[in-house]
């Protein structure tokens, strides 16, 4: 048997340490302020968190399931929406039905 | 679900309403939170570092327990993540990342700055760092060893940077000012404002 090495494993998206494909791109320093989106999905992240709704890993475990051309293109709370949207769902906090619902009274 | 068209404020939206239905969280509760974590800025990791360069025995819980630490200035830390404090020398420096996503020690910075997200900082911190900081301005001495930490969803790092020359006798106070985000995750180390700077050493 012979065992595979690190480098031989195919690298998940998220796990960018010292991926080759930004070593070029400068860090963008400047602040950034966050939006009120921002701050009410990290908010609520914080709440199904506290009332043992929904977790921290599995919030994760929802992100780095996105299909990369989202990953990459969406906002970093974009991609908290999605995985807390879908991470409930799966866990039957609501149904489909009820989302598309709620989507739609939407005034 | 189909992600790639999704209105995401009118899912918010929906999201927001759901969760009020079904008695999870009320719109009092969300605002409620988000004013506790506006409140929770680098300000407290700074007063932290502040009162370890004048408080050796303070300095010493910091180092082998920063939550207890962070507890003991009135900083909240129940529900966190334990907080690991590193501390740089003038021949040690330490600089955080989370490669794997965005794990900062919220408790006592903040939300996580724009940066620490992206990721070409997530990618070159771990294989690059040097002329990663010499983004921030930041050149390190070819005598200062540099170990770069990542964090991890379970375990948060802040770093305790290294005492400006020419602040002998300052108050913790105006120490305290000197500390800014950066220099507690090791992008950037604290300086004295331009114009004192002349005094030091």
């Amino acid at each position: 048997m012979t065992e595979l090495a690190d480098k031989d494993v195919p690298r998940a998206l998220h796990d960018m340490g010292g991926v080759s494909r930004y070593m070029c791109e400068a860090v963008d320093t400047e602040p950034h302020e966050l939006t009120d989106f921002d701050r009410e999905v990290d908010a609520i992240r914080q709440l199904l968190g506290a009332k043992s709704v929904m977790s921290v890993d599995e919030l994760r475990r929802g992100i780095e399931a996105l299909p990369e051309a989202d990953y990459l293109r969406l906002s970093y709370y974009q991609r908290w929406l999605l995985s807390m949207t879908a991470t409930l769902l799966q866990k039957g906090v609501f149904t489909q039905a009820e989302l598309a619902q709620a989507m739609k009274d939407i005034p | 679900m189909q992600t790639s068209d999704v209105d995401h404020d009118r899912l918010l939206t929906a999201l927001r309403s759901l969760l009020a239905a079904k008695g999870i969280t009320t719109a009092a509760e969300i605002a409620e939170r988000i004013t506790i974590t506006d409140a929770a800025t680098p300000a407290r990791g700074a007063a932290m570092v502040a009162k370890a360069w004048v408080d050796p025995e303070f300095r010493t819980l910091m180092l082998t327990d920063g939550a207890r630490a962070a507890e003991s200035l009135g900083i909240p830390m129940r529900g966190m993540p334990p907080l690991g404090v590193l501390e740089n020398t003038r021949t040690q420096h330490h600089l955080v990342v989370c490669t794997l996503c965005s794990c900062y020690p919220r408790a006592v910075l903040g939300y996580p700055p724009f940066w620490f997200k992206s990721n070409s900082y997530r990618a070159r911190a771990v294989r690059d760092p040097r002329r990663l900081l010499a983004e921030w301005g930041t050149v390190l001495g070819d005598d200062v060893a540099l170990r770069v930490v990542d964090s991890t969803a379970d375990y948060r790092w802040m770093v305790l940077p290294v005492r400006p020359m020419g602040t002998r006798g300052w108050s913790e106070a105006a120490l305290a000012g000197l500390v800014r985000e950066g220099d507690m995750i090791g992008v950037t180390t604290p300086q004295l404002p331009s114009g004192t700077a002349t005094l030091a050493k």
